[in-house]
């Protein structure tokens, strides 16, 4: 069940200047419900004409221990610029848990999860559940330069990582589609989060070696559950609102390989 | 509760606080948030004879306080709506009513005829005001003969509650509020969006695939509020009044300035409990200024 709750900020860390790292948990302290890898929430940024639709983030983690949601954000721009300079102890107001989420992979298949950017954000969510449903991730994340990759230490506990930067200053230089693991290892499935033309490459790479491809889709989201409309992607089922239906989706559904 | 009894035609609200189609899918998305029968009605999606894909993304882009929209009436037809959707929401315990739009007279009449039998679907909006179809919608509100050639031959099929909804791309809305209240209108609704453009100066680009859009949002609000209050003084029929409300001091506004009953639009995104909250803010007017029925405030601005 979606809800609109009041967060309190239980802390916010810069990851570099750009990337903030978000742990927030409900101000009436009620227990967080169920949530699952894909899903995300729909956050308000308070007293601005400018910014006047919520922001769509990911979850990147949900501890379900602390009762707290991890929201991996980057300063893109005004909207995300003012979430990225609360404090600690300031409030902040969400809808959740929204949209879809990743389906499990099939007994002992062989699966990597593709992150570029702050994309990243919900392969650390996912990653770790398919660690705890006993599935060994492996995880292969790019950045421009090396302190784009955020949480590195964190996906280095869930499985085996592979990186590249645009720049060599980070594991292989180049692409991230480019990485050599892509050529010398035969996967069963592949996640993804990242720059949309990532996403392509990689559902065309996917689609090539029949690979099953589950991508996350970033649309724009004035309402984020399903009542206006206007985060359609074309699909082959005709138009699809991404919000309610993703922003998981295969890459099957999709019109991007044809 | 019977203070805030209102009628609109032959339809009876138990409050007048209603939610604008488009904003509000078929109410089923806001069931988690608010229970619907706390609210006078529900303005359903707009509806065509046959079924839509609406226009390419992207079909939103966000403005000061505001948004510019070119959904173009995306909706599986009336025959799905019949089938499909019908036999859900005629379960909710509050008015349903549906938003009927299509791009010649003929599909108008044809999807009214449709509807007119459902129990459970007590009146329709007539959508003369879409700005986001090549075709119809539109081209029927911004024009007098037009709107009241339409509305003619909607009421030869249609008995029950009849809303038109009007648009406010006009040089004199009034004027056209007054062609439709000829042909026999129940009341009018206003406004619908207004035609707008957003660019992006980096890239040169428009930000709406169709170019153009509707504006909504607060950033409306004082044009709408003219607009009713124009409306107001012309017509003898009950007005909806809409544009921009986001709590209950607009929706008083509003009212003030006119409006038998009110529709929150845009902001049931932002907040989408903000319907019953502005029921909730109504009454507490209502009590602080000791006043018995709602009926009382429409049109009394003190001027
Ligand atoms: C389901 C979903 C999950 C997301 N998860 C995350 C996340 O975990 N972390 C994160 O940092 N970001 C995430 N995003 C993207 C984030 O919502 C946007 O970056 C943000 O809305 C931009 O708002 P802004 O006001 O900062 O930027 P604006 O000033 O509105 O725009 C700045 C730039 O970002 C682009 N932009 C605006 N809105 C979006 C959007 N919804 N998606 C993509 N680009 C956009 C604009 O075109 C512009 O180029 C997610 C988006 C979606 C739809
Ligand atoms: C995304 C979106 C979709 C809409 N779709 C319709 C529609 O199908 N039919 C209609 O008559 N009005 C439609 N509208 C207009 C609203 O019903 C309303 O008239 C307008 O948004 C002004 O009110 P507001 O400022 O409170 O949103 C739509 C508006 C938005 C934002
Ligand atoms: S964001 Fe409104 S329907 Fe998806």
């Amino acid at each position: 069940m979606k809800q609109k709750l009041d967060f309190i900020i239980n802390s916010n860390d810069a990851l570099n200047k750009q990337i903030f790292l978000l742990k927030v948990s409900p101000k009436n302290g009620a227990p967080l419900p169920d949530m699952y890898p894909g899903q995300f929430v729909h956050l308000l940024v308070h007293d601005s004409s400018s910014i006047f639709l919520r922001r769509p983030l990911s979850i990147n983690y949900f501890d379900k221990e602390k009762n707290e949601i991890w929201l991996l954000l980057l300063s893109a721009g005004g909207g995300t610029k003012r979430i990225s300079e609360m404090k600690a102890g300031e409030s902040i107001n969400l809808i959740f848990p929204l949209g879809n989420s990743f389906s499990l992979p099939k007994p002992r298949q062989k699966i990597l999860l593709i992150g570029g950017g702050v994309g990243t954000a919900p392969l650390l969510f996912l990653g770790k559940r398919l660690l705890s449903e006993g599935f060994e991730p492996e995880f292969l994340l790019g950045g421009r330069t090396a302190i784009d990759i955020s949480q590195l230490e964190h996906f280095e506990r869930t499985g085996k990582v592979y990186t590249t930067t645009e720049d060599g200053s980070l594991g292989e230089k180049g692409l991230i589609t480019h990485h050599p693991v892509l050529e010398e290892t035969k996967f069963d499935k592949i996640y993804t989060c990242g720059p949309r033309p990532m996403m392509v490459a990689i559902a065309k790479y996917a689609a090539h070696n029949e690979i099953d491809c589950e991508v996350s889709l970033e649309n724009h989201m004035p309402c984020g559950f399903g009542a206006c409309l206007c985060c359609v992607e074309k699909t082959k089922r005709g138009n699809i609102c991404v919000c309610t239906e993703g922003p998981v989706f295969n890459i099957k559904e999709l019109k991007w390989i044809d | 509760m019977d203070r805030l009894k209102v009628n609109i035609g032959k339809l009876e609200l138990r409050n007048p606080v209603m939610t604008a189609s488009g904003t509000f899918g078929y109410g089923d998305e806001f069931t988690d948030f608010i229970d619907l029968s706390r609210l006078g009605g529900i303005f359903v999606k707009g509806t065509t004879l046959e079924p839509r894909q609406g226009n390419d993304y992207p079909r939103m882009a966000e403005t000061a306080s505001g948004m510019l929209n070119s959904v173009g009436l995306q909706n599986k037809g009336v025959d799905y709506f019949l089938s499909d959707i019908y036999p859900r929401i005629k379960e909710y315990d509050t008015h349903m009513i549906v938003n009927v739009n299509g791009s010649t007279l003929e599909d108008y009449v044809a999807c009214t005829e449709a509807l007119a039998d459902l129990d459970k679907i007590p009146a329709i909006e007539l959508n003369i005001s879409c700005p986001n179809v090549k075709e119809g919608g539109m081209i029927f509100g911004i024009s007098c003969t037009s709107a009241a050639n339409l509305v003619k031959a909607v009421r030869k099929v249609y008995d029950k509650t009849l809303i038109v909804k009007l648009s406010p791309n006009v040089t004199d809305i009034a004027e056209i509020a007054l062609a439709v209240e000829a042909e026999g209108a129940d009341s009018v609704s206003l406004v619908n969006t207004f035609l707008g453009m957003a660019i992006d100066a980096e890239k040169r680009k428009p930000k709406l695939s169709t170019v153009t859009g509707g504006l909504s949002g607060p950033c409306i609000k004082p044009i709408a509020l003219r607009m009713v209050w124009q409306v107001y003084k012309a017509v003898k029929i009950p007005i909806i009044g809409m544009g921009g409300i986001s709590n209950w001091k607009d929706a008083i506004e509003f009212i003030l300035a006119g409006s038998q009953a009110i529709q929150v639009g845009t902001y049931n995104f932002i907040n989408p409990t903000v319907s019953v909250e502005i029921v909730d803010g109504i009454l507490e007017y209502m009590d602080r200024h000791n006043i018995d029925s709602i009926n009382d405030l429409v049109g009394k601005l003190d001027y």
